[in-house]
C-alpha cells in the first residue's frame, strides 16, 4: 500500500512548528487570556460576591427563635452552668420537720433529696417534703410587705408596726404571738428578744394535728411534760391503737425508717415485729400491719383499758374497770408480755386519759429505757390546746390588742378558726408573716411575708443535742424578709442581718467545747446541715406515777358509742392542709384511696348503701358533727369500720391559691375539745344521702389483684421459714421440650439475648418494707419533669405518673372465681406495689413500634427517644405492666394546664424544672428512664475522675427518696454491688457474665409476671407477713 | 362465543339487549341525578364536614379529645381501622378470586364492590394517620424513605409497618384493577357523548379512557392484564386481613396473642365486605332503576356467602373460648371470661347475636331471597363485625395483666365524629362514583347478555 504523504494539521502554529507551539504542546489546553488590567472586579468575582450576599440576606431571614436567657457575665466561682450545686438545709413546715439536701442548678433548687447525716430523720423524706421545692415557686406567693389590700415598702411597715406595738405596750395591751409549734433554737430567742421589748408578750403555739395529749398524760405520767422519743426499731411487737405512725403521728418520716428496719426479713435476718393495728380508718400504718382489727373511733379508749387490764393481771397490778374485748386483743396481750423490753404500743388519740394508760401499759412492758426514750423528748407538736382555747377566749373578750401570726394559718386549720376571723377585725394590729396570703393573712393588717424555707436562714433542734441547720438555697425571689428578722426589727434592733445572728447564736449555745476554729466548725456544719452533740441523756426509766383507774373512769365516762361516728384524719397526699396549693401532691394519690384533686367522706362498703363505685361515681353526702354540716362525695373504703366515717383535712382552702381553692370543704371546725384537748373523732354525727352524685378522681379503681401470684406474692413468715425459704409459687411454662412438661419461664427463649458488656442496671423493690408513703412518687415526679394533668384528666385515666404505687386489698374469694375475687374482704389485707417501667430485656415495646423510638440500651434500659416517637401508642398497649404513658396534650404553655401544672406553664413555675430532663411535647409517649440522666451523669463523673464507676455513684430519684431503704438500683454486672448481693445475682450461664440473662438466688426475689418471658429488670421481694396462719 | 346452560337462570333479567344495557347503564351518567341523589350527597356532605370538623380537633388540640386512657391505648380509632379494611376485601374477591373461578354472576356487581373497596380503604387509611399522635412527622417516618436522620430507618419488626406496606400494596393493585376495567366503559360512555353531541363529556371521557378504541388486540390485552391483576390481587385480599390481624397476634396481650386470628380475621373480613355490598348495592339498583342487573339471584348467591363466613367467625369464637379454657393460661381464661361476663359483655353479646346468630337466618330461602331481610341482616352484620373488632381491641386492653391499671373507655363525641367523618368520605365518594363512573361493568355484562338469536332457541 502507498503510504499516504498528506499532512493533517490542527492550526497555523502546528504546521508552522513555532517554538512557543512546541513549548506547550504537551499541555491538553491551551493558557487561557492573560488577566485584564484591574483583576477585582471580574464578572465572576461579582457572580461571586451577589451568590454570596444573597445567600447571607437569605440566611439572616431564617432567624432562629430568641430564647431570652441571661448569661453569666462574670461566672460565679462556685457555679458551673449544667452541674448541680447541693445544699445540706432543713425542712420546717409548722411542726414537721426534716434534714434534707437541696439540689440547684444555675442557683435555682430544683431537687430536695433526704440527709443521711441526720440521726433524727436518717435520709429519709416524705412526699410533702419532696413536693415542698414546687411550693417555693407557687404563683399565689406575696410580692412584697402589705398593708390591707395594699404594697407598703418594709420601712413604712416596720415604722408603723413599731409605732403601734409601742404605744399599745405602752397603755399595757397584750401582745401574742400565734404559731405553730417551734423547732428552731434561734426563732425562739428572736422571739424571747421581742418578749423583752414588749413583755405584755405572749407564744401560744398550736399544731393542726395536736399531741397535746400526750404532752399532759407524760406529765401526769413522770412529771415531764414531753413527748418521748419512739424508737420502733427495737420492739419485736408493735400494737397501734388508731396511731398512723407512718403517715402523720407526731414523726413519720423517723417512726417510717425504725419501723421498716424490723419488717426485713432476709436468710440471716429471719424474724421480723408482729404489728398489730386496732383503728377504725384504714390508714396506711394499718395497711402495713399483720393483724388489723377494726374497732369503732369510740372505742379506742376501751381497747387500751382492755389491754391494760389483760397485761396488769399477768403483771399482777390492780385492774380497772371498763374495757372491751375485741379480736386478737388477748394474743396481742400475750405476745406483748412474753415481749417485755422489746414491746411497744402507741396510740393516736390525743386524750390525756387514754396515753396515761397507755404509758401504763408501756411501764408494764418494760418499754420505758428500751423502745421509749424519756430522756430524750422531742420538739415537735408543742402545741398547747389549753392555751390556744384561752387565747381564743381571750381574743373573742377583747382582751388581746395585738396578734402576730408567724408559720400558722388558724383562721383555717383550727378549729377555733371562724371566732378568730371574726374577732381579728377589732384588733388594733395584727401581722402575718406567712409567705402567702392564706385564710389567716388577708383578715390581718398587715402582712409581713416571711421567706420560703429554701429562701431562709434557720435552725431547728428537732430533740435536745440534735442541731440542723437552714441554709437558703437561693436568693429571695420576692421582696419577703426573714420573720425572725421582723420579730427583731420590731423589737428596736436595726442593722438586722440574721444569717449572723444564726451564726451567733451557734456560736455562743453550740460551739463550745469543739477544738476547730469557729470558721471550720461553721463551715462544716453549713457542709452537713446538721451538728449533733454526742448524747449524753442515756435512755432512763422513769417510775409511771399515772392515775390509771382515774383515766379508765374518764373514758368510761368521756365515750359513748353512736349510730355514725366520725374521724377526721390527714390524708397520705394533702396532709393538714398547709401545702395543699402544691399541685404534686394534689395528684398525688392518697396511698389508700387512690383519691387526687377531690375532698371525699370514706365509709365501709356495708355503709354504702346503693353505692356500687364503679369507675368511682359516687353521690354527695351531708355530714353535720359539732354543729358543723358539710357536703362531700362518698368514697367506698374496704376496711373501715361500718359505723364510722372519715374525713381527711386539709381540704377546703378558700385563700391558698388558684391550684387548692375550693376544693372540698373545711373539716377542722369540726374538731372537739375532750378531756381538755382537740378529739379528732366525734360521735352522734349526723350522715345523710344526697341525690347529687358526683365522681371522684381517682388513679386506681380496681382494688384487688384478681389472687393472681405472678403479680404479687405473699407468704407468712412461719411458712416462708418452713419451706426452707423457698418461693411459695413459682410459675411454670408449659412445654413439650421436657419431660414434665414444665419449664422455668427464663429457661425458655426466643432470642439469643442482648449482652451488656459494661453495666446491667436493675432495681430491686422489697414488698416488705415499702409502706406505700408515695415519697417516691413524689421525687420521681420532680426529678423527671412529669406532667400534672388536673383532676378532669385523672378521671379520664391519663395521669402521667412514671411511677405508681399500685394498692391492692385481698379477697375472701379464692382465685377461680373470677367474680367473687374482684371484691374486696371487709377487713382486706394490703398489699403496696410500686410500680414503674420494668425495663424488660425482652422489651415486647420494642418491637412494635415502627419507628424504632423506643430502644434497648447496651445497659440493659429501655430507652424512649421522644424525638423520635409518632405516637401510635402501640408500645403503651403491649405493655403488660402498663407504665407507659402518653401525652394526649401539650401540657407545656397551655392555658389549659396552666393550674394543675404550673412548673410548664407559669414563669416562675419553670424555674423549677430540671435542666436535664426534655419537657415532653404534645402527642408522644413517655415512660420511667430509670432516671438516665442521673447515670450518665454518674458516668461523667467517674469518667472525669478516672476512675470506674463505683455501686452508689448512681442512684435514682425513687431510689433516693425510699426512707425505708424498700428500692435499691444497681448494676447488676458488678458483684459488688449492694443490689448483687441482695438478689444474690449470679449469670445464669457462667461462661457468659455479661449475658442479659441473670438469676437472683435471692429465695423472695421474684418478677411480676415472669412466666410471659419480657424478662424484666426489676426484681420485688415476696411479702412476708408475720401472722400464724395465712387467714385473719 | 358464549355456552348457556339452560339449567341455569339467566343472571341479567328483563330481556336486555346489548344496547339497552349500554343505556341503561350510561344514562345515569348523561342525565341529572335523580333527587334523591342529591339529597343523599348532602347528607353525606354534612356528616363529612361535621366529621372534618372533629378530625381538625383532633388534630388542633390533641389525641386527648378522644375517650382513651393510660390502659386503652386505641379504641375506636382501630376499631374503625379494622372495620372499613375489612369490608374493603369484598370489592376485590368478588373481581379476582371470582374471576378466576369463571363465577361469571360476579358481573354485575363488581364495579361497585371494587369502588366499594378503594373508597373503604381510603376510609380506613384515615384511623392509623389521625391516631397517630405526630401526624406531620408520622406520616413519613413510618416509610423507609432514604432520610438525613443518621442511621434512622423503620422497624421492620413492627406489624404497624407491615400494616403500611399491606395497605399500601392492596391499595395499589386495587385502584388499578378497578380502574382498567374502567377504561372500555368510559369508552362507551365516550362515543355516546359523541353521539348525543356533548364533546366536553366527549373530551373528558375520551381522557379517562386513554384514549380506547376497542381493536381486537387492545381486547386481548386488556383481557390479559386483568387476568394478571386478578393472580396479583388473590393473594392480597388474604395477605392484607392477616397482617392486619399481625397487630394484634404478635403482641404479649391475652385476648390478641392468638394463632387463630389470620383466618379468622379473613373470613371476618369477606363476611363484612359482602355484606357493605349488599347494603350498596340494594339501594343503587332501587335508586338507579338496576333491577335487572342485579338480581335476586345475584342477591342469594352473595347470602349464600354470608352464611359461610359466618359460620366460619362462629366457629372461630367458640374456638377462642375453648382455647382459652383448654389452655389452662390464667390471664388468658379471664380475658374471655370478661369478654362474656365483664363490664363489656353487652357489646360481646352484641356481635354474637348480629355475627353469629342472624346470618344463619339466611338457611331459610324466604329470607335469603328476601329484599328487605337482605337488606336489614346486611346491616346487622356489619354492626356485629364493628363489634368484633371493638371486643378484640377494647375488652382485651381494658383489663389486661396488672388489675390496678384496669379502666372502662368511654367514646366522646370526637370519637364518634371521626367515625362519621369516615362515613361521609365514603358516602360521597360513593354517590359521586355512582353519578360519574359506570356502576355495572358494561363491557363485561354485555357478554352475559343473551343475544336475539339465543332467546328465540331458548
Amino acid at each position: 500500500m502507498e503510504e499516504s504523504k498528506k499532512i493533517y494539521w490542527k492550526g497555523i502554529e502546528q504546521l508552522a512548528n513555532h517554538p512557543e507551539f512546541v513549548k506547550h504542546a504537551h499541555n491538553e489546553f491551551a493558557p487561557g487570556p492573560e488577566p485584564e488590567e484591574d483583576p477585582g472586579h471580574s464578572r465572576r468575582d461579582f457572580l461571586k460576591m451577589m451568590g454570596f450576599g444573597m445567600s447571607a440576606v437569605a440566611l439572616a431571614a431564617c432567624e432562629a427563635p430568641i430564647r431570652k436567657a441571661i448569661p453569666y457575665i462574670n461566672k460565679p466561682v462556685d457555679l458551673d452552668p449544667s452541674v448541680p450545686n447541693y445544699y445540706a438545709s432543713t425542712y420546717i413546715n409548722g411542726g414537721d420537720y426534716a434534714s434534707i439536701v437541696v439540689k440547684t442548678r444555675e442557683g435555682r433548687p430544683i431537687k430536695i433529696d433526704g440527709n443521711a447525716l441526720s440521726s433524727v430523720t436518717q435520709g429519709g423524706t416524705s412526699a410533702q417534703v419532696e413536693a415542698s421545692v414546687l411550693s417555693l415557686y407557687d404563683n399565689a406567693r406575696l410580692r412584697g410587705p402589705k398593708i390591707g389590700k395594699d404594697k407598703i415598702s418594709w420601712e413604712d411597715l416596720d415604722k408603723q408596726v413599731i409605732a403601734k406595738l409601742k404605744s399599745i405596750a405602752a397603755q399595757g395591751g397584750q401582745i401574742r404571738i400565734v404559731s405553730n409549734t417551734i423547732i428552731s433554737p434561734s426563732t425562739k430567742a428572736a422571739i424571747e428578744k421581742f418578749k423583752a421589748t414588749y413583755p405584755t408578750t405572749q407564744v401560744v403555739q398550736y399544731d393542726q394535728t395536736s399531741a397535746f395529749g400526750i404532752v399532759k398524760a407524760n406529765e401526769e405520767s413522770f412529771g415531764a411534760a414531753i413527748i418521748p422519743s419512739y424508737d420502733f426499731s427495737k420492739a419485736k411487737v408493735i400494737v397501734g391503737v388508731a396511731a398512723d405512725f407512718i403517715g402523720s403521728w407526731v414523726s413519720p418520716i423517723e417512726f417510717t425508717k425504725q419501723y421498716a428496719l424490723t419488717r426485713e426479713v432476709t436468710e440471716t435476718k429471719r424474724e421480723m415485729s408482729r404489728h398489730y393495728q386496732f383503728e377504725s380508718i384504714m390508714s396506711i400504718t394499718g395497711a402495713n400491719a399483720d393483724y388489723r382489727v377494726q374497732i369503732k373511733p369510740s372505742e379506742e379508749g376501751a381497747v387500751v383499758t382492755q389491754l391494760y387490764n389483760l397485761l396488769a393481771a399477768k403483771a399482777g397490778r390492780p385492774t380497772v374497770t371498763g374495757g372491751v374485748d375485741k379480736p386478737n386483743l388477748g394474743k396481742a396481750a400475750e405476745e406483748l408480755w412474753a415481749n417485755r423490753g422489746a414491746a411497744l404500743v402507741v396510740a393516736g388519740s390525743n386524750d390525756k386519759a387514754i396515753q396515761v394508760i397507755v404509758n401504763a401499759i408501756n411501764d408494764i412492758l418494760g418499754s420505758y429505757g428500751t423502745t421509749i426514750n424519756t430522756a430524750l423528748p422531742v420538739n415537735y407538736r408543742q402545741g398547747d390546746d389549753l392555751a390556744m382555747a384561752n387565747f381564743v377566749n381571750e381574743l373573742e373578750g377583747g382582751k388581746i390588742d395585738v396578734v402576730i401570726f408567724y408559720n400558722c394559718n388558724p383562721v383555717y386549720d383550727h378549729p377555733s378558726g371562724e371566732k378568730i376571723a371574726a374577732a381579728l377585725k377589732a384588733l388594733a394590729l395584727s401581722v402575718a408573716t406567712a409567705y402567702k396570703e392564706d385564710e389567716t393573712g388577708t383578715l390581718t393588717n398587715y402582712l409581713a411575708p416571711d421567706h420560703h424555707f429554701l429562701e431562709a436562714w434557720n435552725d431547728a433542734e428537732p430533740k435536745p443535742g440534735h442541731y440542723s441547720l437552714g441554709q437558703p438555697a437561693i436568693t429571695p425571689i420576692f421582696k419577703s424578709r426573714a420573720a425572725q428578722e421582723s420579730f427583731l426589727i420590731w423589737s428596736g434592733e436595726t442593722n438586722v442581718d440574721y444569717f449572723e445572728v444564726v451564726k451567733n447564736n451557734w456560736k455562743n449555745w453550740f460551739y463550745t467545747g469543739q477544738t476547730l476554729d469557729f470558721q471550720s466548725f461553721w463551715d462544716k456544719c453549713l457542709y452537713d446541715g446538721v451538728f449533733e452533740k454526742p448524747t449524753t441523756l442515756m435512755a432512763t426509766t422513769p417510775t409511771f406515777g399515772g392515775n390509771v383507774s382515774a383515766a379508765a373512769s374518764a373514758i368510761a365516762s368521756n365515750y359513748k358509742t353512736s349510730q355514725w361516728e366520725l374521724v377526721l384524719y390527714e390524708s397520705g397526699n394533702i396532709g393538714n392542709g398547709s401545702q395543699a396549693n402544691n399541685p404534686l401532691l394534689q395528684e398525688l394519690p392518697d396511698p389508700i384511696t387512690k383519691a387526687t384533686w377531690d375532698h371525699y367522706v370514706t365509709v365501709s362498703p356495708k355503709d354504702a348503701s346503693g353505692i356500687d363505685f364503679s369507675e368511682s361515681i359516687t353521690k354527695y353526702y351531708t355530714i353535720t358533727a359539732n354543729g358543723k354540716t358539710v357536703k362531700l362525695p362518698l368514697l367506698v373504703q374496704p376496711g373501715q369500720t361500718p359505723g364510722t366515717i372519715g374525713i381527711p383535712v386539709g381540704y377546703g382552702r378558700t385563700k391558698a391559691g388558684k391550684v387548692a381553692d375550693n376544693i372540698g370543704e373545711n373539716v377542722y371546725p369540726m374538731v372537739t375539745m375532750v378531756n381538755g384537748s382537740l378529739s379528732y373523732n366525734a360521735v352522734d354525727v349526723k350522715f345523710e344521702a344526697t341525690t347529687e352524685t358526683y365522681q371522684i378522681a381517682q388513679t386506681q379503681t380496681h382494688n384487688t389483684y384478681m389472687g393472681r401470684e405472678t403479680v404479687v406474692q405473699e407468704t407468712i413468715l412461719e411458712s416462708f421459714k418452713d419451706k426452707h425459704w423457698e418461693r411459695e409459687f413459682q410459675p411454670s411454662v408449659a412445654t413439650w421440650m421436657k419431660d414434665d412438661h414444665k419449664a422455668k419461664p427464663d429457661e425458655l427463649n426466643m432470642w439469643k439475648g442482648h449482652e451488656y458488656k459494661d453495666h446491667h442496671w436493675a432495681m430491686s423493690i422489697d414488698l416488705n418494707t415499702c409502706t406505700g408513703c408515695a415519697a417516691c412518687v413524689v421525687a420521681c415526679n420532680v426529678e423527671n419533669n412529669v406532667s400534672l394533668v388536673g383532676r378532669e384528666e385523672v378521671i379520664n385515666r391519663r395521669e402521667m405518673h412514671w411511677l405508681r404505687i399500685d394498692r391492692y386489698y385481698s379477697s375472701d374469694a379464692p382465685a377461680d372465681d373470677w367474680a367473687g375475687v374482684e371484691v374486696a374482704a371487709e377487713n382486706p389485707e394490703v398489699v403496696f406495689q410500686p410500680m414503674l417501667c420494668q425495663h424488660c430485656n425482652n422489651a415486647p415495646c420494642e418491637t412494635v413500634c415502627p419507628v424504632a423510638a423506643t430502644t434497648h440500651s447496651t445497659e440493659g434500659l429501655n430507652q424512649m427517644t421522644y424525638n423520635r416517637c409518632i405516637g401510635t401508642r402501640y408500645c403503651a398497649n403491649n405493655c403488660p405492666y402498663k407504665v407507659r404513658r402518653f401525652n394526649w396534650f401539650k401540657y407545656h404553655d397551655n392555658k389549659q394546664f396552666e393550674v394543675s401544672n404550673p412548673a410548664m406553664n407559669t414563669d416562675l413555675g419553670k424555674m423549677v424544672l430540671n435542666p436535664d430532663v426534655t419537657v415532653r411535647s404534645r402527642g408522644v409517649m413517655e415512660k420511667c428512664s430509670f432516671c438516665v440522666q442521673r447515670i450518665q451523669g454518674g458516668k461523667l463523673n467517674a469518667k472525669r475522675e478516672k476512675r470506674k464507676l463505683k455501686d452508689g455513684d448512681v442512684d435514682t430519684a425513687c431510689a433516693a427518696a425510699c426512707s425505708t431503704g424498700a428500692i435499691v438500683f444497681g448494676d447488676l454486672n458488678n458483684p459488688e454491688s449492694r443490689i448483687s448481693k441482695l438478689l444474690k445475682i449470679r449469670p445464669q450461664d457462667p461462661k457468659h457474665p455479661y449475658k442479659m440473662d441473670k438469676v437472683a438466688d435471692n429465695p423472695r426475689a421474684y418478677r411480676v409476671i415472669e412466666e410471659i418471658g419480657v424478662k424484666p429488670n426489676i426484681w420485688y421481694l415476696t411479702k412476708v407477713r408475720n401472722k400464724d396462719s395465712a387467714k385473719a | 362465543m358464549q355456552v348457556f346452560s339452560s339449567v341455569r337462570d339467566p343472571l341479567v333479567t328483563g330481556g336486555k339487549t346489548v344496547g339497552d344495557v349500554s343505556h341503561d347503564i350510561s344514562r345515569h351518567v348523561e342525565n341529572k341525578p335523580p333527587r334523591s341523589w342529591w339529597l343523599a350527597l348532602a347528607i353525606s356532605l354534612v356528616v363529612l364536614a361535621y366529621g372534618l370538623y372533629c378530625v381538625c380537633t383532633v388534630l388542633w388540640n390533641g389525641i386527648g379529645v378522644w375517650g382513651l386512657n393510660k390502659t386503652v391505648g386505641w379504641a375506636w380509632d382501630i376499631t374503625n381501622f379494622v372495620w372499613w379494611v375489612g369490608i374493603g376485601h369484598a370489592g376485590t374477591l368478588i373481581s379476582a378470586i371470582l374471576l378466576l373461578f369463571r363465577q361469571k354472576w360476579r358481573m354485575s356487581i363488581n364495579r361497585a364492590a371494587e369502588a366499594m373497596t378503594i373508597f373503604a380503604v381510603i376510609c380506613a387509611a384515615t384511623f392509623p394517620l389521625i391516631h397517630m399522635g405526630r401526624l406531620w412527622l408520622g406520616f413519613y417516618w413510618a416509610l423507609p424513605l432514604p432520610n438525613a436522620f443518621g442511621s434512622l430507618w423503620a422497624n421492620f419488626n413492627s406489624p404497624l409497618l407491615w400494616d403500611v406496606f399491606a395497605i399500601s400494596t392492596y391499595f395499589t393493585v386495587s385502584l388499578v384493577f378497578w380502574y382498567i376495567g374502567l377504561i372500555p366503559d368510559f369508552a362507551t360512555i365516550r362515543d355516546r357523548a359523541v353521539a348525543q353531541g356533548s364533546m366536553l363529556r366527549a373530551q373528558i371521557y375520551n381522557a379517562m379512557s386513554f384514549g380506547w378504541q376497542g381493536g381486537a388486540k387492545t381486547w386481548m390485552r386488556y383481557e390479559a392484564v386483568a387476568l394478571i391483576l386478578a393472580g396479583l390481587s388473590t393473594p392480597l385480599v388474604l395477605s392484607v386481613h392477616t397482617i392486619v390481624s399481625m397487630d394484634f397476634a404478635t403482641s404479649v396481650i391475652p385476648g390478641w396473642h392468638t394463632t387463630i386470628f389470620p383466618p379468622y380475621f379473613v373470613a371476618g373480613a369477606i363476611f363484612s365486605g359482602f355484606a357493605m355490598v349488599l347494603t350498596l348495592l340494594l339501594i343503587t339498583r332501587v335508586v338507579f332503576k338496576l333491577e335487572d342487573y342485579i338480581t335476586i339471584y345475584h342477591i342469594e348467591l352473595m347470602n349464600i356467602i354470608i352464611i359461610v363466613t359466618g359460620s366460619v367467625v362462629g366457629i372461630a369464637y367458640i374456638t377462642e373460648l375453648f382455647i382459652s379454657w383448654y389452655s389452662g393460661v390464667e390471664y388468658e381464661g379471664y380475658a374471655f371470661y370478661n369478654r362474656v361476663q365483664g363490664p363489656y359483655a353487652w357489646s360481646y353479646w352484641s356481635m354474637m347475636t348480629c355475627n353469629v346468630i342472624s346470618p344463619q337466618l339466611f338457611w331459610i330461602k324466604k329470607i335469603r331471597t328476601s329484599i328487605v331481610a337482605t337488606f336489614v341482616l346486611s346491616i346487622v352484620v356489619n354492626i356485629g363485625m364493628w363489634f368484633e373488632r371493638f371486643v378484640i381491641i377494647v375488652t382485651s386492653l381494658h383489663r389486661d395483666y396488672v388489675p390496678s391499671s384496669w379502666t372502662y373507655f368511654h367514646p366522646t363525641k370526637y370519637d364518634i365524629g371521626e367515625y362519621l367523618f369516615t362515613f361521609g368520605l365514603f358516602f360521597t365518594a360513593f354517590l359521586l362514583f355512582a353519578k360519574f363512573f359506570p356502576v355495572i361493568n358494561m363491557a363485561e355484562v354485555k357478554s352475559i347478555v343473551k343475544t336475539d338469536s339465543e332467546k328465540v332457541s331458548h
